[in-house]
C-alpha cells in the first residue's frame, strides 16, 4: 500500500508540471497583459511607463525564461508575487482557501448525504410516487446549471422571502459569529450542492437497484436480519462502491462550479480571486490557483482509489 | 404427533407488466420432524418459489403469496407478523442456495456474515458468536476455521463457500433446512461431497431437510419421499422407493427415463421429454402436462385431474395413473 501511494505521488509530479506548462503558455496568449490592465494608454508617457513596468515584472523576457523563473521559484517554495498588489501568492492563497474549502465541503456534504439517502429511498420504493417525485427532481437538478439555480435561490430565498443574505461570507462590520457565517453559506452551498445531489441520487438509485437483486441480499434476508441491517450492511456497502467513483470525479467539477458560484455570491474564496486575477492578467496568481486546484484533483483521485480498497476487500494495491 | 411442517393449498403468483404468472397453484405436502424429502421438477416448475414462499422471501412487488397455509411448529407462518417471521428465518428454518459464488456478500468477512445471524437470534456476544462460527466451520470440514473467519468470500473455492453457507445455515440449530439446488453450481466430484455432508449433519443434528433439485438421481439416496412438481402443481408424491419402482405419473416416468444409464443401454442418446413447459401466464384449465404427454386422451385436455390419494403416502395427479402404471410394469423402463 505505502509503495503504491509513493508511486502514485511520483507519477503525479510530471502531470502537475505538464498542467502548469500548458496553462502558462495558453494564458500568455490572452490579449493584453498585466501592465496594460494597470496603466491606461491615456496616461502621459504611457509607452515609457508600460515598458518600464514590463521590465520590472519580467514580462519582456521570452516566455520560456518567464516559465523557468516561475518554476525555479516554485522549487524554492515560493509562488511569486501578485502583479496587482505585490503580495505573496502563497499568502493570498492561504487567506482564501479556507473560505473555498468551507463552501465546497458543505456543498459536497449536502450532495452526498441528501443524494445517497434519496437514491436509496428511491430504489427501495421503486416505481412508487416517492420514486417518481425524486426522479423528476433528479432530472431537473441535472439539467439546471448551478449558476442559474443560484439565481433562482437568490430570487426565492433572499428576495421573495428574505431568509438569507445574498453575498459575502459574513455581515461586514460585525464581529465574526458562526450563525452569521452559516446564514451566508446557505445559498451558495445549496446552489453548488443541489446539482450534485441530483447526480449522486441517480447513481445511488441505479447502483442500489442492481445490488438489491443479488443472491447475497437474499441470503441476508434468509438469515432473519432486520431490514435496516440488510439495507445498510449488505446493500449500501456494495452499492456505494460505484458511487464513490462518481464522488471522486465530481471534485474537479466542483472546483469549476465554485468559481462561478463564488462570483455570484461574492464568496471571498480562491474562485473569486481567480476571476479577478484573470481579468487583471495577474499570471502569478493565476498559476497559484491552477497549481493548487491541480494538486487537489490529484489528491482526490488518489483518495478515491484508496476508498475502493477500503470498501471492497477484493481490491488490493501492492 | 403433529408434523413439523404442513403446507396446504399454497398459491403464489407474480405480477409483471400486466401479466399474472401462476407460479404455485395449490401445493400441499407435509414433513415430519427429522425427516427429509425432495421436491423435483424442471426449471420453472415452481419448486423454488414454493420454498421461498415457506420462508416468506417472495418479494412484493412482483410476487405475492395469495392463499394457503404453512403450519410450522404448530403456527401458520403466513399469518405471522414480519417481525415474528424474522425470528424464524435463519433460526428455526434455514436455507442454502444454488450458487455459493454469489450467495455470500463479497465485501464482508466470513466471520461477520456468520456471526450476525447468531447475534440476532441467539443473542450471543461478539466473542461467543465467533467461537460458535468457528465450531460450525470445523463441523463442515473447513481447515483452520479460527484464522479463516477474517477472510473474505473470494479467498475460498466454490466447494468451500458452499460449506460455509451450510455452516452459516446450521449455526442456529434449525429444525428445518431448505437446500435449494445446493450442488448445481459445483463440480460433479464436489456435488456428492456436499450431499453427503448435509446428509451426515442431518443425522447428527436431527433436523428435517427439504431438497430442491432437478436431478432425481442425486437426491434419491438421501430422502424419505419425493414430490414431483410440474407447472406449479405437485403431480406425484411418493415414498422414494415407491417412486422409483412404481412411478404413476407420465412426467415422473419421463424424468426417470432421462437419468443417464451407466451400462450403455441408452445407446449414447439421452431420453428427453418433447415439448415445452406450460406458459404460466396462461395456465391451462386442464392437466398442465397433457400437451407433452404420450398417454394423453381428450379428458386430459379438458379438466385438471385431482390429486388422488393412493395410500401408503403415495398420491398422483393424473386421469390415467392406473393405466400408465400397468403399461410400465416395474423396472421395464430401466
Amino acid at each position: 500500500m505505502t509503495t503504491y501511494i509513493l508511486r502514485r505521488l511520483l507519477v503525479s509530479i510530471p502531470i502537475l508540471l505538464g498542467i502548469t506548462v500548458i496553462v502558462f503558455f495558453v494564458a500568455s496568449k490572452m490579449p493584453g497583459d498585466a501592465v496594460l490592465a494597470m496603466i491606461s494608454t491615456e496616461t502621459p508617457q504611457a509607452e515609457d511607463l508600460i515598458k518600464l513596468r514590463r521590465g520590472q515584472l519580467g514580462l519582456d523576457l521570452p516566455l520560456y525564461v518567464q516559465y523557468g523563473r516561475w518554476l525555479w521559484q516554485l522549487l524554492q517554495g515560493n509562488l511569486g508575487y501578485s502583479f496587482q498588489t505585490g503580495e505573496s501568492v502563497i499568502d493570498i492563497l492561504l487567506a482564501r482557501i479556507p473560505a473555498t474549502l468551507q463552501l465546497m465541503g458543505t456543498a459536497l456534504l449536502i450532495a452526498i448525504v441528501l443524494g445517497v439517502a434519496m437514491g436509496v429511498v428511491s430504489a427501495l420504493k421503486q416505481y412508487s410516487r416517492t420514486d417518481y417525485t425524486f426522479t423528476f427532481l433528479g432530472f431537473a437538478g441535472i439539467s439546471i446549471p448551478d449558476f442559474f439555480l443560484g439565481m433562482v435561490l437568490v430570487y426565492l430565498l433572499a428576495i421573495q422571502w428574505p431568509l438569507f443574505p445574498t453575498s459575502g461570507i459574513s455581515t461586514a462590520g460585525e464581529p465574526y459569529s458562526l450563525v452569521d457565517n452559516l446564514r451566508h453559506l446557505a445559498l451558495p452551498a445549496l446552489a453548488l450542492g443541489l446539482v450534485r445531489t441530483a447526480t449522486f441520487m441517480r447513481y445511488t438509485r441505479t447502483s442500489v437497484l442492481e445490488v438489491m437483486n443479488n443472491d447475497y441480499v437474499r441470503t441476508a434476508r434468509a438469515k432473519g436480519l432486520s431490514e435496516w441491517l440488510v439495507v445498510v450492511r449488505h446493500i449500501l456497502r456494495n452499492a456505494l462502491i460505484p458511487v464513490v467513483t462518481v464522488i471522486g470525479l465530481t471534485l474537479p467539477v466542483l472546483f469549476g462550479g465554485s468559481v462561478i458560484i463564488e462570483m455570484i455570491f461574492q464568496w471571498p474564496g480562491i474562485g473569486l480571486m481567480f476571476i479577478g486575477a484573470v481579468t487583471a492578467r495577474d499570471s502569478p496568481v493565476i498559476m497559484g490557483y491552477v497549481l493548487f486546484s491541480a494538486v487537489m484533483v490529484q489528491a482526490s483521485n488518489l483518495l478515491t482509489d484508496m476508498a475502493y480498497s477500503f470498501l471492497d476487500p477484493r481490491i488490493r494495491y501492492d | 404427533m403433529p408434523s413439523l411442517l404442513e403446507v396446504r393449498d399454497l398459491v403464489t403468483r407474480f405480477y409483471s407488466e400486466g401479466a399474472v404468472i401462476h407460479a404455485v397453484n395449490g401445493v400441499s405436502f407435509s414433513l415430519d420432524t427429522g425427516a427429509s424429502m425432495a421436491i423435483v421438477g424442471e426449471s420453472g416448475s415452481g419448486k423454488s418459489v414454493t420454498v421461498m414462499s415457506l420462508m416468506r422471501l417472495v418479494r412484493f412487488p412482483p410476487g405475492r403469496i395469495e392463499g394457503g397455509e404453512v403450519i410450522f411448529e404448530e403456527r401458520d407462518l403466513l399469518r405471522l407478523s414480519e417481525e415474528e417471521m424474522r425470528r424464524i428465518r435463519g433460526n428455526r428454518i434455514a436455507m442454502i442456495f444454488q450458487d455459493p459464488m454469489t450467495s455470500l456478500n463479497p465485501v464482508l468477512s466470513i466471520g461477520l456474515q456468520m456471526t450476525e445471524g447468531l447475534r440476532a437470534h441467539l443473542g450471543l456476544g461478539e466473542r461467543a458468536a465467533r467461537d460458535r462460527a468457528a465450531e460450525m466451520l470445523s463441523l463442515v470440514g473447513l481447515p483452520r476455521p479460527k484464522e479463516r473467519l477474517d477472510d473474505y468470500p473470494h479467498q475460498f473455492s466454490g466447494g468451500q463457500r458452499q460449506r460455509i453457507m451450510i455452516a452459516l445455515a446450521l449455526s442456529c440449530n434449525p429444525a428445518l433446512l431448505i437446500a435449494d439446488e445446493p450442488t448445481t453450481a459445483l463440480d460433479v466430484t464436489v456435488q456428492a461431497q456436499i450431499v453427503e455432508l448435509i446428509q451426515g449433519l442431518r443425522e447428527k443434528l436431527g433436523m428435517a431437510v427439504i431438497w430442491i433439485s432437478h436431478n432425481l438421481g442425486l437426491v434419491a439416496g438421501v430422502v424419505d419421499k419425493v414430490a414431483v412438481m410440474y407447472g406449479g402443481h405437485i403431480v406425484e408424491q411418493s415414498p422414494v422407493d415407491e417412486l422409483y419402482e412404481h412411478p404413476r405419473h407420465p412426467y415422473t416416468l419421463g424424468l426417470l427415463k432421462a437419468i443417464p444409464k451407466m451400462d450403455g443401454r441408452d445407446q449414447g442418446r439421452l431420453f428427453s421429454i418433447d415439448g415445452m413447459p406450460p406458459d404460466l401466464r396462461r395456465p391451462p384449465e386442464s392437466c398442465p402436462f397433457a400437451p407433452r404427454c404420450i398417454y394423453a386422451v381428450d379428458r386430459c385436455r379438458q379438466a385438471l385431474p385431482p390429486l388422488d390419494e393412493l395410500g401408503a403416502g403415495q398420491s398422483v395427479r393424473c386421469w390415467r395413473a392406473d393405466e400408465v402404471a400397468a403399461l410400465n410394469v416395474a423396472g421395464a423402463m430401466r
